[in-house]
């Protein structure tokens, strides 16, 4: 009777989750989308509190207390580091995977080797190292997002590193293999904390050469392997709902995936065993071409006659805590009817989709956020296109200059509009250290200054001219 | 299906993930059978025989969840991509009803301590999960 219950709430719960995440495909309904995935959580938690075989309540109360106890400060974080806490929550999702993985190989070693049988013991190995590796690695990730002083930020390099890299997986995977086929000699249990050893260095190691333009694909692609190893949980246990989550979670991070990579024109492998920050040396050199400025004042007036304005934000926007002013050039332009739209592109911030969620935090409505792919044709239409702290995104070098690392990125056509200005804070090249030959167009204005300050003094400069 | 609505760079990135898998499966299945080659004994009619699992049944889910996964979220508004990504940690962390189910049954407790700390960790994801999405996507504003 209790099984069916669970059973049964299992499969709402399941198609819970599948309309939540269709719900997500208009911001109009997206908030129904919460809704229903509470809801599923609860009905599947429910049903499987009420079974038989548990019978001790008092670690489970208190686990959950504390599991709100931390989610709760958790959830109040700035936008900013909201990459930092989906990596940490990816690194939770792989130690839950994990060590439910180890708690029932122990369990099953104890109670009888009949219950170890290949296909388990296959998911139990698939499961703790996906799960390890997801926790160190994610670990890594958040540090790298967050800045921590102790986790390098640029790329490490070493020699034979993919070398090694792929040596450690193959010795993982050939123990797990042995594991599979002897599950119950003496020395199993010693193998099996070695596979998990190993999963847990190869997680460092995999996010040590990976620089910080690249941590949006990174991000997307532990959210996958987070998934994975929710399914292979689902596999230890047969538990179709985990397995049905898990998968939904695992395509949800390879699709982002996908797209981070197509947003940066470059290939799964390149990100995870390229190193991108090691060509810039050979690039940043070259010889001092000259910027032309321009004052707020007369930025001002240039926006003023304008018809269209684009602007175009980029993280060093987020960096500066420009949001807010750049709603009242906002609302200040809208005023006087000029159009304005915003170009996001795909990796503007630090992970899929994160400038949308910081201009939206401004108040800014939705309808005014563009693609980079529907924006690009309206480019040359537009008057005065105005870049806040984007850099590599709107580099016109990417299209023709096969020397830069980041030729062949699809990028926002900023020098194709009329006039463009350039928000600044200093003549230093960008994240992934390249010159910016947008800067240096016959159209293009620099605005040096910190994006908070030169935006609030264009918007002082439109205001003024208002009275 | 997914293959002909992708452009041809990530239906290259989906056949090597495709093979991917397809090398793993067949890796599984070689050692598979290597382990029941290995232990016949084990094969036979014990006193007590554990209850069969129904491993294939588990893969058909699992290919049905990851189609239905890849064409639902591939229409997800692109403006939501971050709270599809708190909003899917959330979900996978479904992965609590193993949880509770290792830390409160009858087992030694080593094994339990292990259950509630990974009962923590998914309650922490469900709870931060699910609020840091409301919290966004109540910022998106038509006007």
């Amino acid at each position: 009777m209790t099984y069916s219950i669970e059973q049964l709430a299992y499969i709402v719960s399941a198609a819970l989750f599948v309309f939540s995440l269709h719900w997500m495909n208009d911001p109009k309904t997206a908030r129904r989308a919460v809704i229903a995935g509470v809801a599923a959580m609860f009905a599947a938690v429910l049903a499987t509190w009420i079974q038989p075989q548990v019978v001790h309540h008092g670690w489970i109360i208190l686990a959950i207390m504390l599991g709100f106890v931390v989610g709760v400060p958790l959830s109040r974080v700035p936008l900013t580091a909201v990459p930092q806490r989906t990596a940490l929550s990816h690194a939770f999702g792989g130690v839950a995977a994990g060590l439910v993985g180890v708690a029932k190989y122990f369990l099953w070693l104890g109670e009888g080797p009949e219950h170890l049988t290949p296909f388990r013991m296959i998911a139990i190995v698939v499961e703790v190292i996906l799960g390890f590796l997801t926790f160190t690695g994610s670990l890594m990730a958040a540090g790298k997002l967050q800045e921590v002083r102790w986790i390098p930020q640029r790329p490490v390099i070493y020699p034979f590193q993919n070398v090694i890299n792929i040596g450690l997986l193959i010795i993982a995977g050939a123990l797990g293999s042995l594991l599979v086929a002897y599950p119950n000699e003496p020395w199993s249990a010693v193998v099996f904390l070695t596979i998990i050893a190993i999963a847990l260095v190869f997680g460092v190691l995999f996010i040590i050469p990976i620089g910080g333009a690249d941590m949006p694909t990174v991000i997307s692609i532990l959210n996958s392997y987070a998934g994975l190893s929710a399914v292979a949980m689902g596999f230890v246990l047969d538990n179709k709902l985990l397995i049905t989550a898990g998968a939904l979670d695992g395509s949800s991070g390879l699709i982002l995936s996908i797209i981070m990579c197509r947003a940066m024109n470059r290939s799964f492998t390149n990100v995870l065993f390229g190193a991108f920050g090691n060509v810039k040396a050979a690039v940043a050199s070259g010889e001092q071409k000259n910027y032309k400025q321009e004052t707020p004042e007369g930025a001002s007036q240039v926006l003023e006659q304008a018809r269209l304005v684009i602007v175009i934000p980029g993280y060093g926007m987020a960096v500066a805590q420009a949001q807010h002013r750049v709603r009242e050039l906002y609302d200040q332009l809208t005023k006087r009817g000029i159009t304005v739209k915003f170009a996001v592109h795909p990796v503007a911030g630090r992970m899929p989709g994160h400038m949308n969620v910081l201009l939206a935090e401004a108040d800014i409505p939705y309808t005014a956020l563009v693609e980079m792919d529907e924006i690009n044709s309206d480019m040359p239409q537009c008057d005065v296109a105005l870049v806040v702290g984007a850099n590599d995104v709107v580099n016109p070098a990417a299209r023709y200059d096969k020397s830069t690392p980041i030729y062949g990125m699809p990028i926002i056509d900023a020098d194709k509009a009329r006039m463009v200005f350039a928000i600044k804070r200093s003549k230093n090249p960008g994240f992934a250290g390249i010159d910016n030959e947008l800067y240096f167009k016959d159209n293009t204005f620099m605005l040096f200054g910190d994006a908070k300050a030169v935006i609030g003094e264009l918007v002082k400069q439109l205001a003024g001219g208002n009275h | 299906m997914i293959h002909l609505m992708l452009s041809w760079r990530d239906r290259r990135i989906v056949r090597v993930a495709l093979a991917g898998a397809l090398c793993i499966a067949l890796c599984f299945a070689a050692t598979h059978g290597l382990a029941q080659a290995s232990s016949p004994e084990q094969h036979q009619p014990a006193a007590q025989p554990p209850a069969p699992i129904d491993y294939w049944s588990m893969l058909f889910v699992f290919m049905l969840a990851t189609f239905i996964g890849m064409g639902v979220i591939r229409r997800v508004s692109r403006l939501l991509h971050t709270p599809l990504m708190s909003l899917t940690n959330a979900i996978s962390a479904i992965a609590v009803v193993g949880s509770i189910v290792v830390t409160g049954a009858d087992y030694p407790p080593t094994i339990r301590l292990l259950g509630g700390i990974a009962l923590f960790a998914s309650v922490t994801n469900i709870v931060s999960g699910f609020l840091i999405t409301d919290r966004m996507l109540k910022m998106f504003k038509k006007q």
